[in-house]
């Protein structure tokens, strides 16, 4: 489904400043599955995210999607196959518009948008539908200015305009990482609900190790621009946070340093 | 005194097509599109030379409009294409269109005095003038708001609140740019072109301020109506022209003011710095109160807590 190639990425290359972010990662992600990935700061977790959503090119490699090369195609016309939510609840809903607008906006991911009505009956009782599956009564606010939402809210909003078209990809970057204990444990709950029922090719990147081994069917680590650990369902069922942090050290050979990591 | 205040409702609803373009641009898409000073102008010089040159006058408004659509979408690449900064892309096309303007007008000042214009057979009747004038501008006004509701129109207007949001849904913001432009555009220069066939003559300083005054429009639109809904935010501004037009007639009649025709762009001027002014004070005042009273709040609850152990 997702096949990442031998990509590198640099950063001001020549420079004083050059920073080497992702070398030589070789990543394939099989139709269904659903990666966590955890890492230190600058491991290249994001530029990971920005290389595929097609935010950044890679220097070297090339990334697949169903087999066809994507790195030639711009964001905009890439985010037909790629689902995106971000870590600002801001980031992903427009303010000023109402929650049926901005599903309606979602509704029409990469395809060519005219002058048919935006929000019609039978759209506005689809988005009543999918509302009321995350079960926490925005079906009842269709007309609300999303503005008006909390973080939780507007990233459950998030979370559900990435996804209801079924995209080919869902690219999760530290979504849950602004919210409170309580909403994050929300809006990881309903992640894991809907990545199922969906069967989306997920990708997530968190900083929460105890969320990272919980969640999906797969689990990678990063470190300076590498992937350190690949660890299958079959041996992530078992892991604990502690042989998690003890399995670091030992390959990096220092201790896991993220400033907001989360252990359990 | 009546009779400059049906004027002032006339002239408000032909200004308020240029208050709709400048919501859209200013408003929608958070652009200070300058190329308004001149698209106006644009607008007039079209409609005053085609009627001059025995058009009909309904082909010569269409045609002004169209006009200044091609001047929005000359903005709208200058700013997306050529990655030129919002406001100098707007003052490069002004300047632009200034001598495109006297190339169309041919001389500075072309006189439609005589001349069969759109509304020339009722202008003399003021209540059915006023009628035909608030019908017509009220069409423009609900077509753009549907227009605003359509699938294009929500990625217009999400170009403006969360530009990286909708490109993440494929849409590209280059284009609905472009879009939003060249409409406000065309608003202004339809706007133009029935200012001219009213005042009977198209001047190539006739456009000078109009920005300003379409911004005044927006705001005062806004300050009396508000803007929660887009209906509400569009009539706002056709409102707020009106209301423009009868403050400055009004002003123009206190003698007591001794103010001349020549002070009105210092006025206009001075009503928009304040009304972009007061809102950014309130909301400094506002804080400031706020945050004295939380930590006075805190503060009591720290004396009361000590209080409790001791």
């Amino acid at each position: 489904m997702l096949d990442i190639q031998n990509v590198t990425k640099l950063f001001n290359p020549g420079t004083v400043d050059e920073k080497v972010a992702l070398v030589d990662i070789q990543l394939q992600l099989k139709p269904g599955d659903f990666v966590t990935v955890i890492g230190s700061n600058g491991a290249g977790k994001s530029t990971l995210m920005n290389i595929i959503s097609g935010v950044m090119k890679p220097d070297l490699g090339d990334v697949r999607i169903e087999n066809a090369s994507v790195v030639g195609i711009s964001e905009s016309n890439r985010s037909r196959w790629i689902g995106r939510v971000f870590q600002d609840p801001m980031a992903g809903t427009a303010p000023n518009m109402t929650i049926e607008e901005n599903l309606a906006m979602a509704y029409l991911r990469g395809k060519p948008r005219g002058l048919g009505w935006g929000v019609s009956a039978v759209r506005r009782k689809l988005f009543r539908e999918q509302l009321s599956k995350l079960g926490i009564g925005l079906e009842n606010r269709l007309k609300a200015k999303v503005g008006l939402l909390s973080g939780g809210e507007r990233q459950a909003l998030s979370l559900l305009m990435a996804t209801f078209t079924q995209p080919r990809i869902l690219l999760l970057d530290e979504h849950t990482a602004a919210l409170d204990p309580a909403r994050a444990e929300l809006i990881t709950k309903l992640t894991d609900s809907i990545v199922r029922e969906m069967k989306l090719t997920t990708l997530m990147v968190t900083h929460n190790m105890e969320q990272a081994i919980r969640l999906g069917n797969r689990l990678i680590m990063m470190d300076k621009g590498r992937i350190i650990l690949d660890i299958p369902e079959s041996r992530k069922k078992d892991l604990s946070v502690a042989q998690l942090l003890g399995e670091f050290e030992q390959i990096s050979g220092s201790k896991l340093a993220d400033d907001r990591v989360v252990l359990g | 005194m009546l009779n400059s205040l049906t004027g002032a409702v006339e002239l408000g609803l032909m200004y308020a097509l240029m208050a709709l373009g400048v919501y859209i641009t200013f408003r929608i898409l958070d652009f200070p599109d300058l190329t308004v000073d001149a698209s106006f102008t644009t607008g007039g010089a079209i409609a005053a030379v085609m009627i001059t040159n025995g058009y009909q006058p309904w082909l010569s408004t269409l045609m002004a409009f169209i006009g200044g659509l091609a001047a929005g979408a000359c903005t709208g690449l200058l700013h997306t294409k050529g990655r030129i900064n919002g406001l100098l892309s707007g003052i490069l096309m002004m300047i632009a269109l200034y001598s495109i303007n006297l190339r169309i007008l041919g001389k500075p000042n072309v006189s439609l005095i005589g001349e069969d214009t759109l509304f020339s057979s009722i202008a003399s009747e003021t209540l059915l003038y006023i009628i035909v004038l608030a019908i017509f501008v009220l069409v423009f006004k609900f077509l753009l708001d549907g227009f605003l509701h359509t699938d294009l129109g929500l990625s217009l207007r999400a170009t403006g609140d969360n530009a990286r949001m909708i490109r993440s849904f494929g849409a590209n913001t280059d284009r609905t740019k472009i879009v939003g432009i060249s409409l406000s555009n065309g608003l202004v220069a339809l706007s133009g072109a029935l200012i001219a066939q009213d005042g009977g003559f198209a001047d190539v300083n006739m456009g000078i301020g109009m920005i300003v005054i379409g911004l005044a429009s927006v705001i005062i639109g806004e300050a009396i109506i508000g803007h929660r809904t887009v209906l509400l935010a569009t009539l706002a501004a056709v409102f707020g022209s009106i209301v423009y037009r009868i403050v400055i007639a009004l002003a123009l009649r206190a003698d007591f003011l001794h103010l001349e025709t020549s002070d009105l762009k210092l006025i206009t001027a001075i009503i928009v710095i304040v009304a972009l002014v007061i809102p950014t004070i309130q909301r400094s005042v506002k804080q400031k109160k706020f945050a004295r009273k939380r930590s006075a709040e805190l503060a009591a609850g720290a004396a009361a807590r000590k209080g409790g152990r001791s």
